[in-house]
């Protein structure tokens, strides 16, 4: 494809690049000022007596917001008044729209003129066409209702002969086009990316990437021709096509690695100077292309040694030209800086990068300084040493006047904290965020200071204190989770018993201390906290008198600042304290005030604590101290309840409906609904979240019912409420997502530095403090980088030493342990491998606690890349052992041979004679349902693996066949899948094959998780007659479709599913038209070629059923609305509908 | 399986709550914050008077937010030095500006952006203006603003950079123009 591009006649004309920047500021600093306008000479184009010259005479000069409103309402009024008039041509209301778009973009809404702006793009010619586009896209946002008016527009523009105007119609598209209505245009805009000209098929790229972003389903059957386009033989087109890739590579980085090799001769190409010359600025070639180049090479070559090598050497050239002296070439090595970091480590690459940091950084130009802070704040957890090189310009990038550079380097300074530096670090941070005037950083920074407190913490004092601070600056905008996780710190405590009291007891002391000194200077959330505390441990300390404590938190309520959420705390925090004559007196008083309070939250408190406080015997059973660390059972499905709700149903009252059913019926009550998919689940959902949270007492039945439950349920480990296996009855559907995050955490560990360079490391740093006049300054580096160089580079990546870490949480994963290990995927624990070990440690070595329960195949899909290597090579320890003298009589065979097994590439041979006969061995009970084809799966010179499946009613087959050519022992086949539950039919998988035989294999395959195509993925391990251990890797791709089968339903029970399903998705589809009538030959094509069971159909509508293997059904709902079919699924499985969907439209386009 | 719930309710609403959270706000640390979303958010032309001369935001922000928006912006924009970085951090994103005797042309980026590379952006899009108007002032831009959303709507769509080359930005508006004239 690249050789195609390059021998491509590059036919545009060559001009010279216009060298104007100088002229550029030169002209603008010899603007006159805006009073002298009329002097100006004016251009052609400069219309200054028009009425938007008169207008913006006229805003220039006014002196008061308030006339400027005025003169504005008055311009409105007026355009308003002309472009209701009949007798406006086109040009006028051109004009018009100028006005209004200027008076919107002070900010004063124009919606009068939204539908005109439509009218002009629909009536006008030319410009004024344009103009009308223009004003569409600067009014309306993706949503609006209107946008659908423009469609037809759009469409006619599509097919305009006028190619001025098709451009139009595919710009404004590529801005913003109503999702429902894309397959409307698809074809249209299909269609031009064939178009002679090069700016149609551009325009007609980047439309199509508006529909990827914004429905990735449509577009997914044209992937073919997003490869043709970046084949094209205009730069300009492949460059379009460059953005769609950027974005599916970030998706799926290993779906497109076929692609590198091209990518690589691209940046070549216009590296070297290949592109005609009026794409240069600068004298440089295309410099954004390449950015956008050197960005999808990193997502490439990410944990991908051999992907990475092929671009080490083009990477090298880009960082060759450094010597260029212009910003654009600094911002191409930024680029290309954070790639070679961020691929496959080479050791001279990663030398040439730091040094082009290092250039940064010395820099005198400020914004290249900040650059090369930003890419070592990016680089430095993988080279600290780089930071070493550097410590003395950080330490006076720390004392920056410029409040960007410093910031920058606080930020790299967190990068590399540790348990030695963190003091420093963090009181750098501290005095960073008090001359910080700005929220977002404060928010910022104090959530980092927070962690590291949390990480480092060297002693009680220290911690508790930072901590004081962090609650007084942060306020009450910082995140919410930082006095969570303070807070469950102290609740859940260490290992250390001891500890665990020291810390409390420093901490309630602490707080004592403050609520002597002002506390109605300190944040609410800083109050909260300090009641909790002092209410769960303020009896550690004996000499502090309960009744002391209480008059302390009196004084809080009494204080007019104190809100009622915080006074709903306080008076938790009593109820728990009131022991003793004194203290109960206090409580009684304060129960008094309270009782009668408007907040039923404080009243409800308020009678907590007056009942308690009488009641001792009763407040030690409701309130037992350290009750904390006892699991607790919460009846969830709040049974409690039962014989009040039905006691409320049976006096009239309505029947709880779940959110979604809701909604329906809220859809369905419209009489008149413009819009026929509305959409509005997820935001009244996410507002049901946020209200949750606001308050602090009612929440631990909420919330645990919201759905989260099994986060909570490996989260809090001992202390939180058991929720396991309880059925949410009244949870919300649909909320509960597989927390992608959490996946993330336990990711590979980035590639390890050669110890070559930990050596260097090491050598640079002795040598670095290099002599300095300023001593102060050295002395502040030293204790900066301290522990910077002792280390292994490995405890910078935030996995300190153990013992270092003296505020790690519980090891929560020790006492699931077993289960942990359990879980770990059948493939690897099989083989007592060091792939395992591996797992393990880093399971529970890992600081961010580990979910024991995260589903244990996503862990391998997530380890798979990095260590299948390692798989392949140690798989079979004992068999190694056992046959070491064999090896060592011949080793040099058996190393040939392990690199034959390591390499997974599957020989294809198109035509294999041996299908015929490979079906011959088919099972007899399968042979007569038919098979899909046997394609070859992987072969080497001792055995071929081939497959098919075979759909059986209630279930799908799939059958391996292995055939040998040389005698071969103990076969094991290994399979498994992301997205499918395999398990195995015949008795044995373990099974010999004689010499020259036919093994067949049978596994029935279930739905997990839904996706378009599913994919299994497997290894067979097998030992050759002399006992060498050889592995083969395979993998079999088949659609969803295979996998449906329909669904037998009434119309009565199709619409109480419909009620209960809660995952849909919402789509037009093309209608067939071949005689037939068209809602009848659709379904006719959806039920023979997807099995969809057809329901019922009346008149236009239809409803359909199937399901998905095992009992994963799916409905979908049907009409034929101005000659498309709008398309509604629904089922209970995430994705489902989405994926159906994709086939239906398939299946349909094939036709 | 049962058991009354008040207690739990009174010790252990925060921690319930705690654990459940803790996921939920997950701070961008490390690898994530380069692997967010990479794009501009909004291009702004203002003088030096705070009058905004052109706008254009590629993502939603409500009309009635937008002046304060500016006037802030704007703000952080003029209280800057010469010497100082060409790039600021506003709220959770970047400021890349770049003044032109009384104009300034600021563009708002997400953390991932290459600031230098827009900060040429910015550049480029000035001498495409310069090539068009022949000479370009702030007059042009103001008494031309549609023709001005035209050129930039060519070079930046939906956030993303999408056509460098002049000759290429300015052909769509030149053969309007030219339509125009005949």
């Amino acid at each position: 494809m690249a050789d195609s591009r390059r021998s491509a006649p590059l036919s545009w004309t060559d001009k010279p690049a216009a060298k104007m920047s100088d002229v550029v500021e030169k002209t603008l600093t010899a603007l006159p000022s805006l009073l002298s306008l009329d002097s100006q000479p004016g251009s052609a184009k400069l219309s200054s007596s028009s009425k938007l010259g008169n207008l913006i005479r006229g805003i220039t000069e006014l002196t008061s917001k308030h006339e400027e409103e005025k003169l504005i309402q008055r311009e409105l009024v007026s355009i308003k008044e002309q472009v209701s008039s009949p007798n406006t041509t086109m040009r006028q209301m051109k004009e018009l729209m100028v006005r209004a778009i200027y008076c919107e973009s002070l900010g004063y809404e124009a919606s009068f003129s939204y539908i005109h702006a439509i009218k002009l793009a629909q009536q006008g010619t030319a410009l004024e066409k344009r103009v009308g586009y223009l004003a569409v896209s600067l009014f309306l946002n993706e949503n609006h209702e209107l946008l659908l008016l423009l469609v037809n527009t759009v469409l006619k523009d599509l097919q305009s002969t006028n190619l001025i105007e098709v451009c139009m119609a595919l710009t404004v598209v590529s801005q913003m086009f109503p999702k429902d209505m894309i397959p409307a245009i698809l074809p249209l805009v299909e269609e031009k990316l064939n178009h002679p000209k090069e700016i149609i098929r551009r325009k007609a790229v980047l439309a199509l990437y508006k529909f990827y972003l914004i429905a990735p389903n449509q577009v997914q059957h044209i992937h073919n021709k997003f490869r043709k386009a970046l084949c094209d033989k205009d730069p300009g087109v492949m460059t379009a096509s460059l953005h769609i890739y950027l974005q599916m590579i970030q998706e799926n980085p290993d779906g497109y690695k076929d692609l590198t090799a091209s990518f690589v001769t691209i940046l070549k190409q216009v590296v070297g100077g290949k592109l005609p010359i009026d794409f240069n600025y600068h004298s440089v070639p295309a410099p954004w292309l390449q950015i956008q180049l050197l960005r999808i090479l990193s997502l490439l070559g990410k944990n991908d040694q051999s992907t990475s090598e092929i671009m080490y050497e083009i990477l090298d050239e880009s960082l060759q030209r450094a010597e260029m002296n212009h910003n654009i070439t600094y911002a191409i090595l930024f680029e290309c800086v954070k790639c070679v970091y961020t691929i496959h480590p080479k050791s001279d690459l990663l030398e040439k990068a730091a040094k082009c940091i290092g250039n940064f950084v010395l820099s005198q130009k400020i914004n290249l300084k900040y650059l090369g802070l930003k890419a070592l704040t990016y680089v430095v957890q993988q080279d600290p040493k780089l930071a070493l090189q550097h410590q003395m310009t950080i330490i006076e990038c720390l004392d920056h006047p410029d409040l960007i550079i410093k910031r920058e380097t606080v930020e790299l300074l967190f990068r590399i904290t540790n348990a030695q530096n963190v003091m420093v670090i963090v009181d750098k941070m501290l005095e960073f965020l008090r001359v910080s005037t700005d929220d977002y950083t404060a928010i910022d920074l104090v959530g980092k200071v927070a962690e590291l407190a949390e990480k480092y913490a060297p002693d009680n004092e220290w911690f508790i204190e930072t901590m004081n601070t962090v609650f007084s600056v942060g306020g009450d905008m910082m995140q919410p989770d930082i006095p969570n996780s303070f807070l469950k710190l102290l609740s859940e405590g260490f290992d250390s018993v001891e500890e665990d009291r020291k810390l409390r007891v420093f901490a309630v002391d602490s707080y004592v201390s403050l609520l002597r000194g002002e506390p109605g200077k300190l944040p609410q959330r800083f109050l909260q906290v300090i009641s909790w505390v002092l209410g769960e441990y303020s009896h550690l300390m004996e000499e502090l008198e309960p009744a002391t404590v209480l008059r302390l938190l009196e004084r809080l309520l009494d204080m007019k600042q104190t809100s009622s959420e915080t006074k709903s705390w306080v008076l938790m925090a009593m109820t728990k304290l009131c022991e003793g004559g004194a203290s109960v007196a206090v409580a009684q008083q304060v129960s008094e005030t309270y009782i009668s309070s408007m907040d039923t939250v404080l009243r409800q408190r308020a009678q907590e604590l007056q009942h308690l406080s009488q009641d001792s015997e009763l407040r030690a059973r409701v309130l037992p101290r350290d009750a904390g660390l006892e699991p607790q059972e919460v009846d969830s499905s709040l049974s409690f309840l039962d014989g009040f709700v039905s006691e409320a149903l049976a006096a009239g009252a309505a029947p709880y409906k779940p959110p979604h059913q809701r909604q329906e019926e809220l859809a369905q009550a419209k009489a008149l609904s413009l819009e026929p998919y509305g959409l509005s689940l997820p935001i009244s959902m996410a507002s049901c979240s946020i209200a949750d949270r606001q308050s602090p007492t009612l929440l631990s039945i909420s919330s645990g019912l919201s759905g989260d439950s099994t986060e909570l349920s490996h989260k809090g480990g001992p202390t939180t409420l058991k929720l396991d296996g309880v059925k949410r009855v009244w949870g919300r559907d649909g909320y509960l997502r597989e927390s992608v995050e959490e996946v993330a955490q336990v990711e590979v560990p980035s590639p390890l530095r050669s110890p070559s360079q930990q050596a260097g490391a090491e050598s640079s740093h002795s040598q670095t403090p290099t002599p300095d006049p300023e001593q102060d300054k050295q002395q502040l580096a030293s204790s900066l980088f301290f522990g910077l160089s002792s280390q292994s580079p490995m405890c910078l990546m935030g996995k300190p030493e153990p013992t270092a870490n003296r505020f790690r949480r519980k090891n929560k994963v020790q006492g699931s342990s077993s289960s942990a290990t359990e879980q770990t995927p059948s493939s690897l624990a099989s083989s007592p491998s060091t792939v395992d070990n591996l797992l393990c440690d880093d399971l529970l070595d890992s600081n961010i606690t580990s979910e024991p329960s995260v589903s244990s195949s996503t862990i391998t899909s997530e380890l798979s890349p990095g260590l299948t290597a390692t798989a392949n090579g140690t798989c079979d320890v004992e068999a190694k052992l056992t046959d070491s003298d064999v090896k060592e009589s011949n080793p040099s065979l058996s190393e040939d041979e392990g690199l034959v097994a390591a390499d997974p590439a599957p020989h294809e041979d198109p035509d294999r004679p041996e299908d015929s006969c490979l079906s011959s061995h088919l099972p007899a009970e399968l042979c007569e349902l038919g098979h899909s084809e046997i394609t070859p799966l992987c072969t080497n010179q001792s055995l071929e693996l081939s497959a098919c499946h075979v759909q059986k009613e209630d279930s799908l087959v799939f059958v391996i066949f292995i055939s040998n050519s040389s005698a071969i022992q103990q076969i094991l086949l290994d399979l498994h899948s992301e997205q499918l539950e395999v398990s195995c039919v015949s008795d044995r998988p373990e099974v010999d094959v004689s010499s020259h035989s036919v093994a067949v294999y049978q596994y029935s395959l279930t739905v997990k998780r839904p996706s378009v195509h599913v994919e299994v993925v497997g290894m067979v391990s097998y030992q050759l007659c002399d006992g060498t251990p050889q592995t083969l890797q395979f993998s079999y791709k088949l659609p969803l479709t295979s996998f449906i089968r329909p669904l037998t339903v009434s119309t009565e029970e199709y619409g109480t599913m419909w009620l209960d399903f809660c995952h849909d998705t919402k789509q037009n589809l093309t209608l067939i038209s071949d005689g037939e009538e068209p809602l009848t030959a659709t379904l006719n094509v959806l039920k023979r070629k997807l099995q969809l069971g057809v329901v019922e159909v009346i008149g236009m509508e239809g409803i359909l059923a199937c399901q998905l293997l095992q009992d994963q059904p799916c409905l979908m709902h049907c009409r034929v609305h101005a000659g498309v079919l709008a398309v509604w699924l629904r089922s209970p499985v995430p994705d489902l509908p989405d994926c159906l969907i994709y086939h239906c439209q398939r299946a349909l386009q094939v036709d | 399986m049962k058991s009354t719930c008040f207690h739990k309710r009174l010790t252990c609403g925060f921690k319930a709550t705690s654990s459940q959270l803790s996921n939920q706000h997950q701070r961008p640390t490390g690898e994530s914050v380069w692997s967010l979303k990479r794009m501009i958010k909004f291009v702004l032309m203002v003088n030096r008077q705070g009058q905004t001369r052109l706008s254009r935001y590629y993502q939603p922000v409500e009309l009635n937010r937008r002046a304060a928006l500016e006037a802030d912006v704007v703000r952080c924009c003029l209280s800057r030095r010469k010497e100082q970085c060409s790039f600021v951090e506003y709220k959770d994103f970047k400021l890349v500006y770049r003044q032109y005797a009384a104009l300034y042309i600021v563009v708002a980026v997400t953390d991932a952006e290459n600031e230098l590379s827009v900060f040429e952006l910015v550049h480029n899009f000035v001498e495409v203006l310069d090539k068009y108007f022949s000479r370009v002032s702030e007059l042009d831009i103001m008494f031309n603003l549609d023709r001005v959303h035209v050129i930039l709507d060519e070079m930046i769509q939906n956030g993303h950079i999408v056509e460098t080359n002049r000759s290429r930005i300015l052909a769509p508006l030149t053969a309007l123009d030219k339509m125009a004239d005949s």
